[in-house]
């Protein structure tokens, strides 16, 4: 057990370092792409901190996504900053989204299932509507960010390094929350409200922390893409199309793993940002999305990396008794996976179902 | 005086139209139990299948309907057989309403494919300006009056179907209770698969006249299903009667909204409404706390 461990961390840690050097290859598509991947993974996870562990889905990420754009792009129009400076905003991007998330909260986590999921859309397109008609968010001609005048070689490495930081740091938090007490709270509410209620947890202040997390996170990484991406536009701050995408990441993937969003944003993100590149073909692009959404939910219900795993341990099970068997020695005359089957009435049932 | 008469007669005949389409949505999730997310891009499907038949067969949009209602009718029962019906287990709830939203993103990438994103608008009879009937001292068109004639139809039959027929009487049980149905001897698949069908049915008709009245695209799809959203939770979800009167209270006042401040605002009343009647009654306007339970 203790060398699977220690296998794991040496994966993470030449993941990480692999990660890290993208931008050193000096192909700058490939650090824009990078971006964009990186951001996707830190928002899946975020998602993933609320919706996953609570059970609850909301498809209003994008208000603290949209949130952050708009205080980032904000600040910086009326101070008039430049350069690298904005890049200290992004928390004040993710407290502006933690803020909004609080009322959000206990208007939305008073009800449950399907209303909630209608209720997080209803706010979305309140706040989208915002957007488009006050004339301090510039309507829909939006909010246009300083001009960088960096390097353009390597203008993308501090977007990157930025996103690599948030991104990992919300999947350590995300790792922490999971083992924590408070991990603990959050998958009884999943399991069961009511009893994890009974049995002494405050249930909607639990859920509305995890909520204002999952907002925080989603909130900075809004203000990086302002900066990213050059505009705040109410269509792509407050997109209807970001709540679907990291759901369809954290559903590929494992919805409610450690490492099912991360590993479904790595996977989606790069056919999302290629095909958005195909500008003839782009609703082709996304009638395979919804193909691919509807093949996962339907043959992988529980994601690639749980079926995976599972498949995994059965096969290792089937290993470690034919392994035992030939130790004590099958009974002549039987084939040595007669007498595994025979040993437990697992396959058996399997093979019935 | 005029201008309210008037913001009143178009909210609610409008509202009717609504309630129609907002009746299909309801009546799924009361029998499925699943949010059809893709009940507005059918809406729009609907209205592009009445403009092909007018445009290509010169066929009348109301004659229309005799052949787009039956072909959505059947393209919910096949989607309710093909991915709704296989979801098990914990996570059921979620999946069908993302099994929805796909279908949703394929309808809309295929009507893209097809019809490009610029807006369409029907120019049928029922558009030009002859086609109108001076009341409260205005034009009012016809295709007002008539889509609410057909949307009180739809719904009266609905209605005829749910409370006369032995086929309701299912439907009802199964709303109820799919254990208990299926113990006696209801076959809930069928049930399912039929009330899909006809949830989606009625969009035709809904899509049609919706079609006559707006310019649409079929990015106008996820503008309808918002507002059919928050109409059917403010009326209570599952409730078909909430339904109707959540449609026409939330159009009305729109459409008041429209006339004394700015059109850009009134949807702001759908959301602002179902924020408010949530923080006070988490079971919409006209819904029963138990119909909600887990």
């Amino acid at each position: 057990m203790r060398s699977l461990t220690l296998w794991r961390g040496a994966g993470l840690a030449v993941l990480l370092a692999v990660v890290a050097l993208v931008p050193l290859a000096g192909n700058i598509v490939l650090t824009q792409v990078g971006v964009l991947v990186l951001m996707y993974v830190g928002a899946a996870v975020a998602w993933n901190i609320f919706s996953g562990f609570t059970g609850y889905i909301s498809l209003g990420a994008a208000v603290f996504f949209g949130v952050g754009v708009y205080t980032v792009a904000l600040i910086t129009k009326h101070l008039n900053l430049v350069g690298g400076a904005v890049f200290a905003l992004y928390p004040l991007g993710g407290l502006a989204a933690a803020a909004v998330a609080v009322p959000f909260g206990l208007i939305a986590l008073r009800v449950r299932r399907h209303t909630f999921v209608v209720v997080t859309i209803a706010v979305f397109f309140i706040f989208q509507l915002m957007a488009y008609n006050f004339s301090w968010t510039g309507g829909a001609s939006g909010l246009i960010p300083p001009y960088l005048n960096w390097d353009q070689a390597t203008v993308y490495n501090p977007f990157y390094y930025t996103a690599l930081l948030i991104a990992v740091a919300s999947a350590v938090l995300a790792w922490a929350i999971w083992g924590s007490r408070f991990g603990l709270q959050l998958r009884a509410i999943r399991d069961d409200e009511d009893r994890a209620r009974g049995l002494g947890v405050r249930t909607m202040r639990v859920k509305l922390t995890a909520f204002v997390i999952s907002g925080f996170i989603t909130g900075m990484l809004g203000g990086l893409y302002f900066y990213f991406q050059s505009d705040a536009l109410p269509q792509y701050a407050f997109n209807p199309f970001f709540d679907l995408t990291i759901a369809l990441m954290a559903f590929l993937g494992g919805f409610g793993t450690l490492a099912g969003p991360i590993f479904g944003a790595l996977l989606l993100e790069p056919y999302l940002g290629w095909a958005q590149q195909q500008v003839t073909n782009t609703y082709a692009a996304q009638i395979v999305l919804g193909a691919l959404f509807l093949i996962v939910i339907i043959f992988l219900p529980r994601g690639i990396l749980p079926t995976a795993a599972e498949k995994l341990t059965a096969f290792r099970a089937i290993r470690q008794r034919r392994a035992a068997g030939r130790a004590t020695g099958p009974p002549p005359g039987l084939p040595v996976g007669a007498a595994a089957a025979g040993s437990s009435p697992e396959p058996t049932t399997r093979s019935a179902s | 005086m005029e201008t309210f008469l008037r913001a009143i007669t178009d909210g609610v005949l409008e509202g009717g139209v609504y309630g129609l389409m907002a009746v299909g949505l309801t009546l799924i999730f009361g029998v499925l139990d699943l949010i059809n997310i893709a009940q507005g891009i059918m809406v729009i499907l609907g209205a592009y299948l009445s403009y092909l038949l007018w445009t290509h067969l010169h066929i009348d949009v109301f004659v229309g309907l005799l052949i787009t209602i039956p072909a959505m009718f059947i393209l919910g029962v096949v989607i309710q057989y093909l991915f709704i019906r296989p979801l098990r287990g914990r996570e059921r709830t979620s999946m069908s309403l993302l099994a929805c939203y796909a279908v949703a993103i394929i309808i809309e990438g295929i009507l893209y494919q097809a019809f490009g994103s610029n807006y369409l608008s029907m120019n049928t009879y029922w558009t030009s300006p002859q086609a109108t009937v001076k009341v409260f001292g205005y034009y009012l068109p016809y295709i007002y009056l008539l889509g609410f004639a057909l949307a009180v139809v739809f719904v009266v039959a609905i209605y005829f179907m749910l409370y006369r027929t032995q086929f309701g009487r299912s439907v009802r049980a199964t709303m109820q209770d799919h254990t208990a149905a299926r113990l006696v001897g209801i076959d809930v698949n069928r049930v399912a698969a039929l009330t899909f069908g006809i949830g989606v049915g009625v969009t035709a008709a809904g899509g049609m006249v919706f079609g006559e009245l707006n310019a649409f695209n079929p990015n106008t799809g996820y503008d309808l299903i918002s507002r059919l959203l928050a109409i059917v939770i403010l009326g209570g979800m599952g409730s078909i009667g909430g339904a109707l009167g959540a449609a026409v209270l939330v159009i009305t006042l729109a459409s008041l909204v429209d006339v004394y401040w700015n059109p850009e605002w009134s949807t702001v009343v759908f959301y602002g409404a179902l924020v408010l009647v949530l923080v006070f009654r988490p079971q919409g306007l006209f819904g029963r706390k138990e119909a909600r339970a887990q």
